[in-house]
């Protein structure tokens, strides 16, 4: 009972969620949305235009320095792509491979990135507005410039390829991970904080015993999603020209890019079935038994309540060789954090310095900023406007929008689709069990294998690239509306439903009444990802080939792929710049308010 | 076995020696316009050997400021902390704190709970175990070494809480309200066997620190009480406590002591019999159900329009922090008087207890009008402008001026309550904007 209003609140409250299934909560924010700290309004805020400066600047200035690197195509070491079943094992590790040093990557990147900002206000003050910019530049975009710089960096050496890959599928991952631990840090709770103080903990104790071990939920779901999301980008990082550059690395992406151009749909048919025992394998013996592991971690276990399992992990756990293994590895750990003297930690602490001084740092800090940030803008425009003038820009911002138009079309026809579908699962607990891991499982898969299937038919059928290309785009990312609705409805409160029942509310009243409100944090948390996998999608589905045949359809996509393709950097930079701002301003103006409604209309306390 | 047998030994320096003193300590922030926010006025306080002191008072009366203070967890604006001859500076060796909602880290077993302050300190691992098993020994949850917090008890939580701050070796122990997130009943198991550790001198610790909300609780353990009052925080009266271990709740002089704090706490309430409250008046966030409830108790037969508080609280189970707001907005409003520890009712009230739903609001519209300057305000400004709306942080900043940002929102939050229950405006919690647009009256 709570004791202001004197009487039981029927809302949705945190803790109802909190006893849903552990794997199912988790879904309620994804940790954008969930962090506060970024713009309280709608409207951008100054910091965001002067990370978007500062980004865009050192992007041209890392493509106009290293064009002059231009390694020819004859020295890149080539070995030709074998298109047989038996090759297909060690590309498939390759592929592996490449994704596991990209998330180590990312790992160091998010800890690092996010202990800063969230020990510094201002650092914070740039960097998260940085990091929400980084987010919506799509991954694709970044190659461009990550290619020739590290191909600059390493000339002759497949090294270079190698890193820009790697890089780039890092800048498909880190972000959301970043977001995570920066939320998990700031949400510390002031119990524990103050327990860490009074025991007198060095900051690498408090970092190890505490901030980590928190942060560490969150941080491993997320680092799950985002390798299932990072499939798709590996797989159209490993073959790409940009300019008089090429990149063709061994694994299942250059696999495909071969096959398209040998037009051998069987050689795709093998790729596709390869990368699904490699997700299945990935799924089983690294997804879930992180997730399971995870669950230690979690602040807010009651008693009794049932946990996700793996067999792997039980295996593991279990096993007395593995225990002998690790032992020796702890005791090693705890030794190096041992501390010889007793921290001296002072509450305050604090060098006697003038009281002006936290003044004259914030000018000297911000007025830096302010200066890379007018720096990049001059750049960004005197770049963009010399080479191509501001006709080109009215042209981009067009294409941009036929680009959105599609985008949003295509996610209200997903969710038209896949809300009644995913409610009627996520109300049959045990449909909803069995629906939700094929549901992550698709979600993971790289779209861009099928594409080609696709392609195939349309040049088959002569179909308008402009209306039968779109579908390509959604057909990856539909499934996060799915399984974020699932886990929507299966958490919805039970005696809401027999109120609803007993009140006899069918028909659309039902939905409008109770279901929509009730399952709209999820499904915005769904949609949102969706877009913006839209977004990087359209890069390779808006122009797409077959052998020597082009299709492409109007949109900022092919723009951005002929761009790269020809090497025209200015034209690139536009492009991405164009449609970076597209993509902030959806999450902005669209998706975060929609969900501070949401949230509220769900009664979710602040 | 008692306390006695604490004090100074004879020939050592009498108990002037203090093992801690609190120096004028005061801790206040700046606002940007207006006043400094004082949290806490100045203390001052000494700890001796055989302590254990108490200090009590409601929530925002800077108690737990204090305690943090001491714990060097924060700084203090003024004065200082003498502890082993030097200043504090931060958190000291020697003093271990015990936390309200327990601090355990959930990823680590009991063990590791209790261990974990002392591998901070570089002993070694084999001493390290001793004296964790030794402390957990001690508590009472031997068995339950290798368990994780989730799935103990509330009672079993704190008392690993107690292990770990007992593990160190303390010679000063804080204790911030450690039984008021327990039920009943295993509060008080655990007050009893804490106070049968010290009274037979098997804890390490020379003297303690307890801050609490329960008048009762404080009565029952302390040697000495400290009595704060809130806004701003400060000392309003020190009390001894010279029953002996193990003390007996229904002795009339325990009662007698306890109703006595009870005045003390509403000393200021009472001498306000007709003030006129400031347009800034802190207004607790009370239900109007609550404060229903409240008066149709007080004029039932049982008190006939008048009750003992510390009869009432316990009748109601009712703590300190949930009686004093409720009983306090009765008096704001003109519904009730307290004083010297007792609540009775006004003619006011007494109307209020026999009227239907309809004449109650009538009436309790004229109470706020004419009783709380905030909701007059608020109403006089709807009436002015044209569309008879305002947004809500218009309010909350002119509060801000005279209260801290928590108690600003809290403010304006009660008064939200009783404004859409007396019907004398609406809020749109979506604008967050009051309005004077009432949905239309039925016609019956």
């Amino acid at each position: 009972m709570d004791s202001r209003t004197g009487a039981g609140d029927p809302k949705i409250t945190l803790s109802e969620l909190a006893h849903a299934p552990a794997a199912v909560r988790r879904i309620v924010a994804h940790p954008y949305l969930a962090v506060r700290g970024i713009a309280r309004g709608n409207l951008p805020s100054p910091w965001d235009i002067v990370a978007f400066a500062m980004l865009f600047g050192t992007l041209i200035l890392i493509s106009v320095g290293t064009s002059q690197f231009g390694a020819p195509l004859s020295a890149l070491e080539k070995t030709p792509v074998d298109l047989s079943l038996w090759a297909l094992p060690y590309y498939a590790l390759r592929t592996t491979v490449r994704m596991g040093a990209a998330m180590i990557l990312s790992l160091i990147f998010s800890i690092a990135y996010a202990g800063l900002a969230a020990k510094s206000k201002r650092a914070e003050r740039i960097m998260i507005p940085i990091l929400d910019i980084l987010q919506s530049v799509p991954v694709l975009g970044f190659l461009t410039f990550l290619v020739p710089f590290f191909l600059g960096l390493f000339p002759g050496k497949v090294l270079g390829a190698e890193l820009a890959s790697v890089f780039a599928i890092f800048t498909a991952q880190a972000w959301n991970m970043a977001f995570s631990v920066y939320q998990s840090l700031r949400t510390l709770p002031p119990d524990l904080v103050e327990a860490c103080k009074s025991l007198r903990f060095s900051p690498l104790q408090r970092f190890r015993r505490l901030e980590l071990p928190f942060a560490m939920p969150g941080l491993i779901w997320n680092m799950m999603m985002s390798m299932s999301g990072a499939w798709f980008f590996v797989v159209a990082s490993e073959a790409i020209t940009v300019g008089n550059q090429t990149i063709t690395l061994p694994g299942v992406g250059s696999y495909v890019a071969t096959a398209i151009a040998e037009k051998n749909l069987g050689a795709i048919g093998w790729a596709i079935l390869a990368m699904l025992i490699v997700i299945l394998l990935y799924d089983q013996l690294l997804f879930r038994p992180l997730i399971a592991w995870g669950e230690k971690f979690r602040a807010d276990n009651e008693p009794g309540e049932v946990e996700p399992e793996s067999w792997v992990l039980r295996m593991l756990q279990r096993s007395r060789f593995v225990i002998t293994l690790w032992q020796p590895t702890e005791t090693f750990i705890n030794r190096m954090l041992r501390q010889r003297k007793a921290a001296a930690v002072r509450a305050d602490a604090g060098l006697n310095l003038p009281p002006w001084t936290p003044l004259a740092i914030d000018i000297l800090w911000y007025g830096l900023i302010v200066l890379a940030a007018a720096y990049g803008a001059w750049t960004t425009v005197r770049y963009v406007g010399h080479t191509l003038g501001f006709a080109e820009l009215g042209h981009v911002i067009l294409l941009g929008l036929a680009t959105m138009t599609r985008v949003i079309l295509l996610v209200a026809l997903a969710s038209l689709i896949w809300v009644p579908i995913g409610v009627a699962i996520g109300l049959r607990p045990r449909l909803a069990a069995m629906a939700q891991p094929i549901a992550q499982f698709l979600a993971a898969f790289p779209a861009n294998l099928l594409f080609p299937v696709a392609v195939v038919l349309i040049v088959k059928f002569n179909l308008n690239p402009d209306i039968w290309l779109s579908p390509l785009m959604i057909f990856g990312t539909q499934w996060y509306i799915l399984f974020n609705v699932v886990a929507g409805a299966s958490v919805f409160p039970h005696d809401l439903r027999d109120a609803a029942d007993n009140l006899h509310l069918r028909g659309w009243l039902w939905w409008k009444r109770v279901m929509i409100p009730g399952i709209l944090p999820y499904y915005v948390t769904g949609a949102m990802t969706a877009a913006g996998g839209c977004w990087n999608a359209s890069i390779v589905s808006e122009i797409v080939t077959w052998g020597d045949k082009h299709i492409q359809a109007h949109g900022l996509g092919t723009y951005i792929t002929q761009a790269t393709t020809d090497g025209d950097y200015p034209r690139v930079v536009l492009g991405v710049a164009i449609m970076s701002l597209f993509v902030v301003s959806f999450n902005r103006v669209l998706w975060r308010p929609l969900y501070r409604s949401a949230e509220r209309l769900a009664g979710v306390e602040e | 076995m008692n306390d006695e047998q604490k004090h100074a030994a004879p020939g050592e320096p009498a108990l002037t020696d203090a093992v801690l003193e609190v120096r004028g300590v005061r801790r206040a922030f700046k606002r940007p316009h207006g006043e400094p926010l004082v949290v806490l006025e100045s203390v001052n306080l000494n700890l001796h050997k055989g302590e254990i002191i108490g200090l009590l008072g409601r929530s925002g009366s800077g108690k737990s400021t204090l305690l943090r203070i001491v714990a060097g967890l924060i700084k203090a604006s003024d004065g200082e902390v003498i502890y082993r001859g030097a200043p504090l500076h931060g958190p000291a060796e020697g003093i271990s704190m015990v936390f309200q909602s327990f601090a355990l880290f959930p990823w680590l077993t009991v063990q590791q709970n209790v261990e974990a302050g002392l591998e901070a300190q570089g002993m070694a691992a084999d001493e390290i175990r001793e004296q964790a098993l030794r402390a957990i020994d001690l508590i009472g949850l031997d068995g339950f070494a290798n368990a994780y917090p989730r799935e103990l008890s509330g009672g079993m939580r704190q008392r690993v809480g107690f292990a770990r701050a007992l593990v160190m070796n303390p010679s000063i122990l804080l204790m911030d309200e450690p039984f008021s997130a327990l039920d009943v009943l295993t509060a008080e198991t655990l007050r009893t066997d804490f106070l049968d550790l010290w009274t037979e001198n098997k804890l390490p610790i020379q003297s303690v620190l307890l801050v609490t909300h329960n008048i009762e609780e404080a009565v029952f353990m302390c040697d000495r009480i400290l009595v704060f009052s809130a806004n701003p925080g400060r000392v309003v009266a020190e009390i001894k406590v010279p029953f002996k271990h193990p003390r007996n709740r229904l002795d009339p002089r325990f009662r007698q002591l306890v109703d006595d704090i009870y005045s003390r706490m509403t000393v200021r309430a009472a001498t306000g019999k007709a003030t006129v409250l400031s347009i800034g008046e802190r207004l607790p966030e009370v239900s109007t159900n609550l404060m229903a409830g409240l008066i149709e108790t007080l004029a039932s037969e049982t008190y006939a329009g008048r009750a003992d508080m510390p009869a009432l609280a316990q009748a109601l189970a009712l703590e300190v922090d949930e009686l004093f707001p409720l009983a306090e907005s009765l008096q704001m409003l003109g519904y009730a008087e307290l004083e010297s520890g007792d609540v009775h009712l006004t003619p006011l009230g007494q109307q209020f207890a026999l009227a239907d739903t309809q004449s109650r609001k009538i009436g309790f519209a004229k109470q706020m009008l004419t009783r709380i300057p905030l909701a007059a305000h608020i109403k006089s400004v709807l009436d002015e402008r044209p569309g008879h709306r305002a947004p809500s942080v218009r309010f909350l900043s002119e509060l801000e001026d005279y209260l801290s940002d928590s108690a600003a929102e809290q403010t304006l939050s009660a008064v939200t309550m009783w404004g859409r229950y007396a019907e004398l405006f609406t809020y749109d919690d979506a604008a967050e904007s009051f309005s004077l647009d009432m949905p239309e009256a039925e016609t019956v």
